[in-house]
């Protein structure tokens, strides 16, 4: 049945779309419109192949689909709720890591999250996302790198920061 | 540049995510060893990868919001033949229900429930629930820390059922010692007030899944079923019908 094959999916798929957009509920839609897609779909999906790397793709696409409709970005003050595992004295560490990544073109954003986060190879993250590995790896050594550099900067004006 | 560090980018990041052999990452962390620079930016990048986790990981421990569960209309057999035994047990009026009445339906034969069950969770619920201090250890506020919590305690994925539908939303929950070893209770209440726990623990005998049973333990009503190793008992001051049609709201969100 196909629920019962994608739904173990699910958390992951959680996941992935809250480190994306930070904000609960905008990632659950994410999540939602990516479910109904997959079901409705579901017979395109070739079995024997990866489920959870065609789940990201679908959610890859609604995504995409999505920034082409909206191009609006939300402040993220209120998407700070998430990091509840975060514990005290990693929560500025974390905050500010979520400050850079929502700051990434989502193009590096999607390729340092599912090789950082989700763990995908990158293979696979090339065949979620479309494209070349070659790609996937410039993306990934400069993403981290404006993650580092945007790091490195909030440490020496962390107090002046607070808007 | 890369003749200053003929160690490429793919490498590097490679070596971040663990993805050399043996030899490779050998050979990178000599380089590391030599250019302190370099060092640097590759523990950066460790940490990234870390704080990510860190921070995002307790999301797979959330219990799904409604929305992104199974559609009603895919079910599965035993899940039909229990909702054939809530409509059978509201309609069986007739049939006395007090005291641990077990309950099959038709081919599907199910086993009785641990006797302790139902016993555990009332005594419980009576300790509680009344209580307006501290109602729950760890709040509904920090419910992915309260689940994961739980469930680590328990050895298994437990979640949060949603309740508001019955006008119940959830308070929080707490560890218990049971009988069997560790207990979790989440608690709701409802506008009025009104208090309804949900209590799960891990049989010692867990056996094979049980019917839907009712009983009455000193005025609080208790539902409890087993089903794939964990106990759960639904306690409220309701009448029957009432908790079951609750009961079965939550068995659909726990199990599918």
């Amino acid at each position: 049945m196909d629920y019962a094959s994608i739904e173990p999916h699910i958390p992951r798929l959680r996941r992935y779309a809250r480190a994306l957009l930070g904000d609960r509920t905008r990632a659950d839609d994410l999540v939602q419109d990516t479910l109904e897609r997959a079901l409705k779909k579901f017979s395109l999906w070739r079995r024997g192949t990866d489920l959870r790397a065609w789940l990201f793709t679908l959610m890859h696409n609604v995504y995409v689909n999505q920034l082409r409709t909206e191009r609006t970005t939300l402040p993220w003050t209120d998407e700070l709720d998430a990091p509840v595992s975060a514990r005290q004295e990693n929560l500025l560490v974390a905050r500010d890591l979520l400050a850079a990544i929502d700051a990434l073109p989502p193009e590096f954003r999607e390729v340092v999250l599912l090789v950082g986060l989700e763990e995908f190879s990158y293979a696979e993250t090339a065949r979620v996302l479309g494209i070349p590995q070659g790609t996937v790896m410039s993306r990934l050594a400069r993403g981290r790198e404006r993650l580092r550099r945007a790091l490195e900067g909030e440490q020496d004006n962390r107090i002046r920061r607070i808007k | 540049m890369n003749r200053k560090h003929p160690l490429d980018e793919e490498r590097l990041q490679a070596y971040v995510d663990d993805r050399l052999d043996a030899a490779a990452r050998a050979e990178v962390e000599a380089q590391l060893d030599a250019d302190p620079e370099l060092a640097a930016r590759a523990a950066a990048y460790r940490r990234q990868h870390k704080t990510l986790h860190e921070t995002f990981d307790a999301v797979l421990d959330e219990s799904l919001p409604a929305r992104l569960r199974r559609p009603q209309s895919a079910r599965r057999s035993p899940l039909l033949a229990r909702a054939a035994a809530v409509l059978w047990m509201m309609l069986g009026g007739g049939v006395g229900w007090f005291g641990a009445t077990t309950l099959q339906q038709g081919g599907a034969r199910l086993a009785a429930a641990p006797p302790m069950l139902p016993r555990e969770a009332a005594m419980a619920y009576a300790v509680y629930s009344p209580e307006v201090m501290h109602p729950v250890e760890v709040g509904a506020a920090q419910e992915p820390h309260l689940l994961g919590w739980l469930s680590k305690r328990l050895g298994h994925r437990l979640r949060a059922p949603d309740l508001a539908r019955y006008g119940y939303r959830l308070m929080g929950g707490r560890l218990l010692p049971a009988n069997a070893g560790p207990a979790a209770q989440f608690m709701y209440e409802n506008n009025a007030g009104e208090r309804l726990t949900l209590y799960v623990t891990v049989p010692r005998h867990a056996g094979s899944d049980t019917a839907f049973r009712y009983a009455e333990e000193h005025g609080v009503s208790v539902l409890y079923w087993v089903d794939r190793d964990l106990g759960y008992a639904l306690s409220a001051k309701l009448g029957r019908k009432q908790l079951l049609r609750i009961a079965d709201g939550v068995y659909r969100q726990i199990t599918l």
